[in-house]
């Protein structure tokens, strides 16, 4: 998928301006509210219709105020999940799956209904009223009938902004699937950088309704470490739990990770804090804290007025954050040897 | 106890079929309207509202001398209708427009509260999803409207049903003919003697609005249960 899209529209004294051309399968749109985000949503899908400028899809022109091009939503074929599970209230799970695809024309059908069904685990839903849903599946449906039109691009616009902490990452491996099992590229919208990191591999970042950079969601990560209050999210999947000493103990990697938060699901996503690791030249004598990792700096990097350490724990990768004092004194140069002390409850459940 | 004439039972019947005529015809058109000025963003859409509108404040008579003037032998639509052989003033007809006119507002204010409360975002899904505008109006509009269409029908029925200025002006009160209950009512009051054929139509009239009241309830807390 190749987009490209210099388009402009206003509202009285205030414009938003877009320029940006990207390529690839899992593109994010990144902007805290009103960065223009909606407005550039609204304009791709032709809900929208800018007031300058021109949008491209694989060389196709949607819009183009020069030679007076708009394409209409319904011939774009670009669908769009809303923030909000969208379902139409009076028909049925299967009949809402079921709506963008009888609308596509047969040779388009490259996604089949059965095959989505499993996918997305909405087996035993289809004959329900939409209004008996749990939120977690209503935003399934919402996406699965997205997906059943079989769009050249999907716009998937803050689809978890509207679930609990519990179901958002829950649905991660769903959405996940749209590039991954049915090979449809989307731009997924969001303000936030972990849910940036677990889906896109470029970011567009909106600011002020314009776009202010082109990276990756991990640098884009790192940059804004410094001023963070969070510091930089370091996202640890492991498996394998076992308990201990009234924690959870999980692989990660080629060691273990004592962690408070943990139940006995085989796999799990947490998050941890660039803040909330402390490094020690040596190794501690005594220490409460339950997890000791030996680890050698990877990589080190400025973010505002704090450096960003890079740590190769075996075969996992994390990022500390410190002062520069503290750089100093433990004298942290690329394959410096650290020990990483982190306490059980530092960690934080994402799935 | 009641008492009817059969020229009574004719009124009767002819004020449930002007109703019900009126407010057949009427729904077209007032889905489409509603539809125009809910989502239409277009110069001259408040004249076009105001002029829906504007029965609702006229006086029914003044209504009925317009539409006389409009449908009348001499009238610019009435010539040409004379012309072709139709003839509206002074048939059940013309108390079918005088209704559809009065009541229109009515029906397009209710539809129109209906589809305002449809929640935008599902008319920009089905679009996204490949539906045209015409298909989104009958497939996702229509049916989330069915309240506002049943409570606009259901208030216009009953002000069909009710409706005496406009309809006498370009109807006439001709019994069998264009004589409804209202207008049967109005002749037997100034008529002395005939007190209890009046309350006889009266009664009628308050059975049939309360039946138009209950179909309206009953539909409903229908719809509301099934949503």
């Amino acid at each position: 998928m190749e987009m490209r899209v210099k388009a402009g529209k206003s509202y009285g004294a205030i414009a938003m301006d877009f320029d940006f051309a990207v390529s690839g399968e899992r593109v994010g749109i990144f902007g805290e509210s009103g960065s223009g985000k909606s407005t550039l949503v609204g304009m791709l899908a032709g809900l929208l219709q800018p007031d300058r400028g021109e949008i491209t899809l694989d060389g196709e022109s949607l819009f183009s105020s020069e030679r007076r091009i708009n394409i209409p939503p319904e011939r774009r074929r670009i669908a769009v999940v809303f923030q909000q599970p969208t379902l139409f209230p009076h028909l049925s799970v299967e009949s809402n799956l079921l709506y963008g695809f009888r609308r596509t024309l047969p040779e388009q059908r490259t996604i089949d209904f059965a095959t989505l069904v499993d996918v997305l685990n909405l087996d035993g839903l289809l004959d329900r009223g939409v209004n008996n849903l749990s939120g977690g599946e209503k935003q399934r449906v919402s996406l699965g009938r997205a997906v059943l039109a079989n769009p050249r691009l999907l716009l998937m616009d803050e689809p978890m902004s509207a679930l609990d902490d519990n179901l958002k990452f829950q649905i991660i491996p769903y959405l996940k699937s749209v590039s991954e099992r049915f090979g449809i590229p989307y731009f997924f919208i969001s303000h936030s950088l972990v849910e940036m990191r677990l889906m896109a591999d470029q970011v567009i970042v909106l600011s002020g309704g314009r776009n202010a950079a082109l990276t990756t969601a991990d640098q884009l990560a790192r940059d804004r470490m410094g001023k963070s209050p969070v510091g930089y999210i370091n996202l640890l999947k492991v498996t394998a739990p076992r308990r201990s000493e009234g924690l959870f103990a999980y692989r990660w990697g080629d060691q273990d990770l004592h962690i408070s938060a943990g139940d006995d699901r085989a796999e799990a996503l947490f998050e941890l804090s660039s803040k909330d690791i402390i490094l020690c030249k040596r190794h501690p004598e005594a220490i409460s804290a339950r997890n000791l990792i030996a680890c050698t700096v990877a990589n080190t990097f400025v973010s505002g007025n704090r450096i960003g350490v890079e740590l190769a724990c075996g075969d996992q990768l994390m990022v500390a954050e410190i002062v520069e004092s503290a750089a100093e004194e433990l004298g942290i140069r690329s394959g410096s040897e650290l020990f990483a002390v982190i306490k059980a409850v530092a960690f934080r459940r994402l799935g | 106890m009641l008492t009817f004439t059969p020229a009574d039972y004719e009124a009767i019947g002819l004020s449930v079929k002007v109703a019900i005529t009126a407010t057949i015809l009427s729904l077209p058109l007032g889905f489409l309207l509603s539809y125009i000025l809910t989502y239409g963003v277009f110069r001259g859409k408040l004249l076009l509202e105001v002029l829906i509108n504007l029965p609702l404040t006229l006086p029914p008579v003044v209504i009925g001398y317009f539409l006389l003037i409009l449908l009348g032998r001499h009238g610019w639509l009435g010539g040409m209708l004379e012309a072709a052989g139709i003839r509206i003033i002074f048939t059940w007809k013309a108390a079918v427009i005088a209704s559809a006119v009065v009541g229109f507002p009515l029906l397009v204010r209710s539809m129109r509260i209906g589809m305002e409360s449809i929640d935008r975002q599902l008319i920009h899904a089905s679009r996204t999803l490949g539906a045209h505008w015409y298909d989104t109006l009958f497939t996702i509009i229509l049916p989330l409207s069915t309240r506002g269409i049943i409570a606009g029908s259901s208030l216009m029925f009953a002000r069909s049903l009710g409706e005496f200025g406009a309809t006498i002006i370009v109807a006439g009160n001709i019994p069998g003919v264009t004589q409804t209950i209202p207008l049967a009512i109005y002749e037997y009051a100034a008529s002395p003697g005939s007190e209890t054929m009046a309350l006889s139509l009266c009664i009628i009239s308050v059975l049939l609005s309360l039946v138009v009241l209950i179909f309206h309830e009953v539909m409903g807390a229908k719809l509301v249960r099934r949503s």
